[in-house]
């Protein structure tokens, strides 16, 4: 039984139709690439699997639950966490405490999230809007798993940052799937980071998925004709 | 030792000597004076945990300040005619016993600040400033229309309710336990603002959409903070009460809520100890400036009107600087 599943989902940003026609599968302990070019509908996918957006028709389910109408933190309860495009941190509390203001019991405690990211250790009492892109970033990925997920999905992580914290993301998420075995939805343009870790890939085109499949089966012809890459 | 928890101290020392050497001095007046700034100050805690940590706007917090100086009223009112409150189906007696009172306070304004929170909560904004002014407005013409407990022109109480062993007649013991209530609250109210409670409180002021995100409902926790900042404003009601041995109509009017909101705002929104020099800096200039003319409110406009342009933080931010307030 998948972990997520979204079935046939159309949602609108007022009267403009945004999402036509998606649908994905996500098992539990998977990695799956949400890919396609800017403005096809990943990012208001993810709004909707977190709640953000309303689902017109079609439905969302998570863990055996139909999520289609319920609230935003009730989703988020539910175990599904999200780490935002643009970091978002509360750029008005410390690291420590934009950690344990959203935690919950689970395996992930603030030492656990120090020990994925030692720098969120160096940088505790600093305040998040002194941080860097990268340590930004950082303290988003612990945040969310502060909130012990059982789905992370990551909206364009490694976007806009420097090369050497990009691949400390990058293998950070490679932990995450090695020793913890979350299912992780990752939306991100680096083809080569991805064949790293993720498992499936879903391809979205103009608000529609158009493929879907095993991340080996992404061809090089597939991915020029969907993604231009 | 940060500037700021040197400024608090020494601010918590000064509401401790003035008393204490008015006592010496023979000068119970300024006992009272004291007495009044801890009281308002703990008014001022108690709006600071909603407007200062959680961003809510509220100009309806007289409804609870004069919620708690009913109950007050209302308990010693029947204890000191020997008559009960309630008859059926339970018999229930007035009291003149203070911690009694201050359970019934807080229990009754909490209860309000639940009912208005619920409903004006689902506003923002200057609909929410709308809402919960209307709220103590319908609570101010509910007691101007209430004969039972003096209408329009309020309630006297004859005697100080009592505090076991301790006379509370006498002007310094009465102020000790206003003190002690405000330390109470100043310990709560610090406690809450580190908790994770209180950073996701803090943290929904600044992006509601992002703490529901992480599972939290901005909503509940809005309503959370309205009520414990309810109660809190209620217990300083019911001190002011006994204060002044009199309860009336204008605790519940929008000119008490914006006064709480001025103790709030010159000592520092969001500041632990804002309310304090918030309000020992209003009953100071009531003092001095009163006595020459009845328009001292045209300077403390003026005062809060460079607070709001040059100080945000208030006077607790101008003399420590910005610091631990999550501004």
């Amino acid at each position: 039984m998948s972990l997520l599943s979204l079935s046939n989902v159309t949602a609108f940003y007022g009267s403009a139709q945004a999402l036509f026609d998606v649908s994905l599968d996500l098992e539990p302990g998977e990695v799956l690439a949400l890919m396609g070019r800017n403005g096809m509908g990943k990012t208001t996918t993810i709004k909707t699997i977190c709640r953000m957006l309303p689902v017109s028709s079609g439905s969302v389910t998570f863990a055996d639950q139909e999520i289609t109408h319920i609230p935003s933190h009730r989703a988020a309860r539910l175990g599904i966490g999200l780490v935002p495009e643009g970091r978002r941190c509360f750029s008005n509390l410390t690291v420590y405490e934009n950690l344990i203001a959203a935690a919950r019991p689970g395996y992930w405690n603030f030492d656990q999230v120090s020990a994925l990211f030692h720098r969120l250790y160096e940088r505790r009492d600093q305040n998040a809007a002194t941080l860097s892109g990268g340590e930004q970033q950082m303290l988003s990925i612990g945040r969310a798993l502060m909130t012990n997920p059982r789905l992370l999905i990551l909206d364009e992580a490694t976007e806009g940052l420097a090369p050497m914290v990009r691949q400390e993301i990058w293998t950070a998420i490679a932990t995450l799937k090695r020793e913890t075995g979350l299912a992780i939805l990752l939306v991100d343009k680096s083809l080569r980071e991805l064949a790293q870790v993720a498992d499936r890939a879903v391809i979205l085109q103009r608000g529609a998925t158009v493929w879907s499949g095993a991340f080996f089966d992404l061809t090089e012809e597939i991915s020029k004709k969907f993604i231009g890459v | 030792m940060n500037r700021e928890f040197m400024v608090n101290s020494a601010l918590l020392l000064g509401l401790v000597a003035i008393p204490l050497w008015a006592y010496v001095s023979d000068e119970p007046f300024t006992i009272t004076l004291a007495t009044r700034v801890a009281i308002l100050a703990l008014a001022g805690v108690g709006l600071n945990i909603a407007l200062g940590l959680g961003g809510l706007v509220s100009l309806g917090h007289a409804a609870f300040f004069g919620i708690g100086g009913y109950a007050m009223g209302i308990l010693a009112s029947h204890a000191q005619s020997y008559t009960p409150l309630i008859e059926s189906p339970f018999l229930l007696e007035g009291t003149k016993s203070m911690p009694l009172i201050w359970i019934a306070a807080i229990i009754s304004s909490a209860l309000m600040a639940m009912i208005i929170g619920a409903l004006s909560l689902r506003t923002s904004g200057v609909y929410f400033i709308m809402i919960t002014l209307a709220f103590g407005q319908m609570l101010y013409f509910f007691a101007i229309s209430w004969p039972a407990y003096g209408g329009e022109d309020g309630l006297s109480i004859y005697v100080r309710n009592g505090f076991p062993g301790l006379n509370t007649l006498d002007p310094i013991q009465f102020f000790g336990i206003s003190f002690t209530l405000l330390i109470c609250a100043l310990w709560l109210a610090a406690r809450l603002a580190h908790s994770p409670f209180g950073l996701a409180l803090n943290a929904a002021r600044q992006s509601p959409q992002r703490v529901e995100t992480v599972g939290l409902s901005p909503y509940q926790l809005r309503l959370v903070a309205f009520v414990i900042s309810g109660a809190i404003t209620g217990l300083a009601g019911a001190l002011f009460a006994d204060l002044n041995r009199f309860v009336s109509p204008s605790m519940f009017s929008w000119q008490t809520s914006g006064e709480i909101m001025v103790f709030v705002i010159l000592g520092g929104v969001g500041r632990l100890f804002g309310p304090v020099a918030g309000a020992a800096l209003f009953i100071t200039l009531e003092h001095l400036l009163g006595g020459i003319s009845e328009f001292w409110h045209i300077w403390l406009g003026l005062l809060l009107l460079l607070v709001v342009l040059f100080a945000r933080g208030g006077i607790i931010g101008l003399l420590a600087g910005r610091g631990s307030a999550h501004d």
